[in-house]
């Protein structure tokens, strides 16, 4: 973050104009839905059917796709930055390919594999009896799929701007790479890794089309908030403004509350 | 032998081969330019860098060989102190110390107190709940110089301990240092590429430039008679090589040199730069040695002025301030300097 300077002195013309665009075009459209929020009728709106089961649904299963990621995501953005193995600018590519892939690209995908005849799903089916497809496993793994690349990109530029050497002192006081892990790298990088929880939780919210292809579209065990928008704006706009608000004011709190709390002291760019 | 090493690193431009051996209680200071090997030396040694090929014995156990034995920089009972201390900035000053007890399975309480006790002995008595951040680069060194020994290694790695520090924190932190490694039993090496710190804290100077040992001796022995011209620099020495002819040495870059004693074959000339006179006329008399000279850089030095000259025999001349003012000397000043034969150290090459 960077300190602000007093006055727009100082800026040439051909960067304050295309800024102020930037600017007006990304905060035009969260105005325009504060203006068309219909206040009069927000109470029965929110309490009507359906927005608590998707809110509930949206914010746990952000969370578990989040918790899944970073369960996941720490270890594989620490082989990608720290381990020598063969092989890694490819496996980087691979992994970051879902940042890249239309979501909806990404949910035939999980389909193809995680489906009833699926690759791995059929095997799952004969010999558990798990169908996955269309619960809210569906949902948090869809969510996972596409939300997970951010916050490996993230943990792995925290991992390479931390200073490896105080991993060289932890080795000559006795500490083997797992004990430097978890008592060196983890604690140094946890400012990188909250940051990338965020991003990341951010972006699951958020996540719509793997959602919708892979786990369908069903009141309260996989219709998310932002599929409840999509389906409120085909025959009541109005409550779509107010899901719609209910995410924007999710999101917002969220994010500043974690800057505040995790973010904030070390001036983390969030 | 308490430390015995043969390190072969090749990386890019540097090629390093060189062997060490460091006695129980004996300081090893290996003092060489920057992009010597130095540091790449320590990192072999503390198991951070696998060398190309050579071996490692740490107190009699082979810790490194090309047949094979690899044992890991956690595995090794050393401790080391880095330039910029690398204490964790998240940990407090008494649980960086205190963390090479833990990782080798000291409860917390004993490791806690065993920190406190060397917090002690190192001064930071009252600092052992400060965060890093808040430490000064001294009292930060100290804590790393505890950290490094609290776990009592039996060899101890200094990799430019004192160069992150300003001058007179160098100073007491230098004199300390040369009391806890008088009373460590165990070998210690120390990288440096200030010869005052090599003179001030080791029994055993080896000099590295460009990958190889070039000198070996002792300090003093270094400091008097170097053989290279980066340690005669150091040294606030002219490093002039010749040929002994009886009392005068002909300079392999042209001139001779007059000196005291009857010398043949390859030699060096050594010269201090108080030893050498400057007149701004050829001066009639005693002196044997007499040439012209020209001025070409002139720094103060303490109460001092070190003049740089060029001419048939290169020299460094310290002149009083005083008589630098009085001589009226200019860079390109044309002058006469003058050293006694006497003043002329000259030693087989």
């Amino acid at each position: 973050m960077s300190r602000s300077r007093s006055g727009g002195a100082g800026v040439p013309a051909p960067l304050l104009v295309p800024a102020a665009l930037a600017v007006a075009f990304l905060v035009l459209p969260v105005v325009g839905l504060l203006v068309r929020t219909p206040w009069s009728s927000l109470g029965p709106q929110l309490t009507g059917p359906g927005v608590g089961a998707a809110l509930r649904l949206s914010l746990v299963s952000a969370t578990l796709a989040t918790l899944l990621s970073v369960v996941m995501g720490v270890p594989l953005a620490w082989v990608l930055a720290r381990s020598r193995i063969r092989g890694r600018t490819v496996l980087r590519a691979l992994v970051t390919v879902p940042l890249v892939l239309p979501p909806v690209v990404g949910g035939v995908a999980l389909f193809l594999v995680l489906g009833r005849q699926g690759l791995v799903g059929r095997w799952l089916d004969e010999a558990f009896g798990i169908t996955i497809p269309f619960t809210t496993t569906a949902v948090v793994i869809a969510e996972t799929f596409v939300a997970m690349p951010f916050l490996v990109i993230s943990v792995e530029g925290a991992l390479r701007a931390a200073d490896a050497r105080f991993e060289d002192a932890a080795a000559t006081l006795g500490a083997d790479r797992w004990t430097t892990f978890r008592r060196v790298t983890l604690p140094l990088v946890a400012p990188g890794i909250a940051a990338g929880a965020v991003l990341c939780w951010a972006r699951a919210l958020g996540e719509f089309g793997a959602t919708i292809t892979f786990a369908g579209n069903f009141p309260g065990t996989t219709q998310t908030m932002p599929l409840a928008v999509y389906l409120a704006l085909q025959d009541d706009p109005e409550a779509a403004i107010v899901l719609s608000l209910v995410l924007l004011v999710v999101s917002v709190a969220t994010l500043s509350l974690l800057r505040d709390r995790w973010l904030g002291r070390r001036g983390a760019a969030l | 032998m308490s430390l015995g090493a043969r390190v072969v690193v090749g990386r890019g431009s540097l090629a390093l081969d060189v062997e060490v051996d460091v006695a129980d209680g004996e300081v090893l200071a290996v003092l060489g330019p920057n992009g010597a090997g130095k540091s790449t030396l320590l990192r072999v040694l503390a198991g951070l860098l696998p060398p190309d090929a050579g071996s490692v014995v740490l107190d009699g156990s082979t810790v490194w060989d090309d047949d094979g034995v690899h044992v890991p920089a956690h595995r090794r009972d050393l401790g080391m102190v880095f330039q910029d201390h690398l204490l964790f900035p998240h940990l407090s000053v008494t649980d960086n110390v205190a963390f090479g007890l833990r990782t080798r399975g000291v409860r917390k309480a004993a490791a806690r107190a065993a920190a406190a006790g060397w917090l002690a002995r190192v001064g930071l008595d009252d600092l052992g709940d400060r965060r890093p951040g808040r430490l000064s680069g001294g009292q930060a060194q100290r804590a790393a110089l505890a950290r490094a020994l609290v776990g009592d290694p039996r060899v101890l790695l200094l990799d430019e301990p004192l160069s992150a520090l300003d001058a007179r924190t160098r100073l007491v932190v230098r004199a300390e240092l040369r009391r806890h490694l008088a009373e460590f039993a165990g070998s210690t090496v120390l990288v440096t590429h200030d010869p005052v710190d090599a003179m001030a804290l080791a029994d055993r100077v080896v000099v590295v430039e460009d990958g190889r040992v070039v000198q070996t001796g002792t300090p003093d022995e270094v400091n008097r008679r170097p053989r290279t011209d980066y340690v005669a620099r150091l040294a606030g020495l002219s490093l002039l090589p010749g040929t002994g002819e009886g009392r005068a040495v002909r300079l392999d870059a042209g001139g001779v040199v007059a000196v005291a004693e009857e010398t043949s074959g390859p030699v060096f000339a050594a010269v201090r730069p108080e030893s050498v006179a400057l007149y701004l006329t050829r001066p009639e008399g005693s002196p044997r040695n007499v040439w012209a000279a020209r001025l070409v850089g002139a720094t103060p030095h303490g109460a001092t002025v070190r003049c740089e000259l060029t001419g048939e025999v290169p020299l460094v001349a310290d002149v009083t301030a005083a008589a630098f003012a009085e001589l009226g000397l200019l860079p390109g000043a044309e002058v006469w300097a003058t050293v006694k034969a006497s003043e002329v150290a000259v030693y087989a090459r």
